[in-house]
């Protein structure tokens, strides 16, 4: 049987041609060998002794892995929807396959712990899991390579002394097998630390040391290429992820006016400035965990992003006259129709501009409740796949937080009616070209919450 | 004038096209069950059905719903004879001062419409929209629960619209 199973794929190569089956052939030799020497490795690190959840660990070293842990984000991943914290399960889907976040807490069985501490910095360093086997790049060690020793280490404390939970992180369900990772690592992955840069400051080095270390933002602010990894030419250029946009975090940043490293502390740190947006999708978890860190570290991290977005592409649209209009739809001179910004289609502007007047205006205009939309970022994206997604779903404050931040309108408005409100509002919130095909985004947002249900049930 | 399309009859409103849909049901077409809480979509008592969709009527205007199906609790069932939801929310007491309860219920239908076995943590996620200050949250997942077997026939002999 197993000999049968073996010959049939190979039967259809004899109609190509010998030099593909060759280069197949020393492909899979370079994939054995690579991995057969991280298993080696693996073997060499085993020798250091398991800790024991027990240990005692230096208190303000176990505050620092607290911090430091929030900045990983670390929570966001390994944590299920309404599971217990680091015990692992959340699925993250990829192009590749479905991948299961670990359990991180220190249960010996089913957790981290029986890692050492060497193990886990050869995990974060090198992508590597206590029984040697690569670790698929969902877990950012791309980034976190560049994390110093010392940090790793204050995460470790901290992970060792958390309640140990007894979960079974279930099979992934990927199409990579692992040996092919050895081949993407050695690709993308640049081991060891970042060289400071002595053109900036402290602060700002170390906000860069942060944000390509482990904040990771380039996970979702950077765009990916075929083979998952970031493109390290594009480096903070926006990407997207789960179907939301992460904007440019670079010089090409599309916020309409100037980010201030105070507006960024102040966003990064309560998930809300009004001059830009509310933190929502996958940004909230983060905005919420930097809450919890010194406001040192988010400076840092704020005075790197602000400097890398520099005088950035909406902000210039502004100062060339562009100012955004803080004042609503009813008080503005330009109206939908109007000359500077016309959309294809004056039926669907003159119907989503009394959509805007009737459902949003109550909030957003005239500086009420909602964010003046001319400040938001949504408006003036490339895609309109946070517009699209805020409206329909709404922005929801954490369990057990107070309020709604802005209701869902999912059943208000039908597809037709939803494009013609996102096309107005590109009209008239924005100085950007309007955008192509909004239509089919907002089939593909439906699409996509259609597939989260099914995934859910 | 606008056609509106509630709980199968068609009515002729004569209604600025600006007005929520709150108004014209509770003004023009006499169907108290949605209720007026914040008037913000914040707190889900005026709750309703638009094409198979749990909606807040009071940040709806009319001008969106000319051609679409629009549900109430009264399309639902009657006080002499409740549809299954409202019939096991009645067998779980799930009410206490009841203002919210017929956006409760219109959310819940909403959810059980798409999905008839929701999982308990679906139920709590889609429910998470609505607020009850009096805090009968456990007994209206109960309902919801309930409501879930009824409507497939697991509960023999439970009552039935």
């Amino acid at each position: 049987m197993l000999k049968n199973r073996v010959i049939e794929p190979i039967e259809p190569v004899k109609h190509t041609r010998p030099w593909k089956i060759i280069l197949v052939l020393i492909g899979a030799l370079v994939i054995a060998m690579t991995w057969t020497m991280d298993r080696l490795a693996s073997f060499a690190s085993a020798g250091s002794p398991p800790p024991g959840t027990d240990a005692t660990y230096d208190q303000t070293l176990v505050a620092k892995g607290a911090w430091l842990a929030a900045i990983g984000n670390c929570n966001t991943c390994h944590t299920a929807s309404n599971g217990r914290t680091f015990a692992g399960g959340r699925p993250l889907p990829t192009p590749f396959g479905t991948i299961y976040a670990t359990n991180i807490t220190p249960d010996r069985e089913t957790g981290i712990g029986s890692w050492s501490a060497s193990d886990f910095l050869r995990a974060m360093h090198q992508g590597i899991d206590r029984d040697g086997r690569d670790l698929y790049p969902a877990f950012p060690y791309d980034h976190f390579t560049h994390v110093a020793d010392e940090d790793v280490n204050a995460i470790y404390a901290f992970l060792m002394t958390r309640d140990p939970v007894r979960a079974k992180t279930p099979a992934n369900r990927i199409l990579v097998p692992r040996p092919a990772i050895s081949v993407w690592k050695a690709l993308y992955l640049k081991p060891g630390p970042l060289a400071p840069d002595a053109t900036h400051d402290a602060n700002w080095n170390r906000g860069r040391y942060l944000v390509d270390g482990l904040a990771h933002c380039g996970g979702c602010h950077t765009p990916r290429n075929v083979l998952g990894a970031e493109k390290e030419r594009e480096d903070l250029a926006g990407g997207t992820v789960e179907g939301w946009r992460a904007p440019a975090l670079n010089e090409a940043s599309p916020a309409p006016s100037l980010w201030t490293a105070e507006q960024l502390v102040a966003y990064l740190r309560t998930g809300f400035d009004a001059a830009h947006g509310t933190a929502a999708g996958a940004m909230a978890p983060v905005a919420h965990n930097l809450s919890t860190v010194p406001e040192a570290e988010v400076k840092a991290i704020a005075v790197y992003i602000a400097a890398r977005m520099g005088a950035s592409a909406g902000a210039r649209a502004t100062a060339a006259g562009n100012a955004p209009d803080g004042q609503g739809a009813a008080s503005g001179e330009r109206s939908a129709g109007g000359e500077d910004a016309p959309p294809a289609d004056a039926r669907q502007a003159k119907d989503g501009e009394a959509i805007y007047r009737t459902a949003c205006a109550d909030c957003h205009d005239g500086g009420r409740r909602g964010i003046a939309l001319g400040y938001s970022t949504s408006m003036t994206d490339t895609t309109p796949a946070n517009l699209i997604r805020v409206t329909l779903d709404g922005i929801h404050p954490r369990e057990g937080e107070k309020g709604e931040v802005m209701p869902a309108f999912r059943g208000a408005l039908d597809d037709a009616q939803l494009a013609s409100l996102i096309a107005f509002l590109r009209a008239r919130f924005s100085h950007a070209p309007p955008w192509q095909d909004i239509g089919g985004e907002v089939a593909k947002a439906k699409r996509e919450r259609e597939s989260e249900d099914r995934k859910s049930s | 004038m606008i056609t509106l399309n509630v709980n199968g009859h068609t009515h002729e409103v004569d209604a600025d096209p600006a007005t929520p849909l709150l108004y014209v049901l509770r003004n023009d077409l006499k169907l108290n069950g949605a209720k007026f809480g914040c008037g913000l979509g914040q707190c889900g008592a005026c709750t309703v059905m638009v094409d198979g969709e749990a909606v807040y009527s009071c940040l709806t205007p009319i001008l969106l719903l000319q051609g679409r199906s629009i549900k109430t609790l009264e399309g639902l069932g009657t006080a002499e004879r409740p549809g299954p939801l409202q019939q096991a929310f009645i067998d779980e007491q799930a009410a206490q001062c009841g203002y919210c309860i017929p956006g409760m219920i219109m959310r819940a239908q909403a959810l059980l419409e798409r999905n008839p076995s929701p999982s308990d943590e679906q139920i709590r996620t889609h429910m998470n929209a609505g607020l009850c200050r009096c805090g009968t949250h456990m007994r209206i997942l109960r309902a919801v629960h309930r409501a879930s077997k009824t409507m497939q026939g697991a509960i023999p002999g439970a009552k039935r619209a």
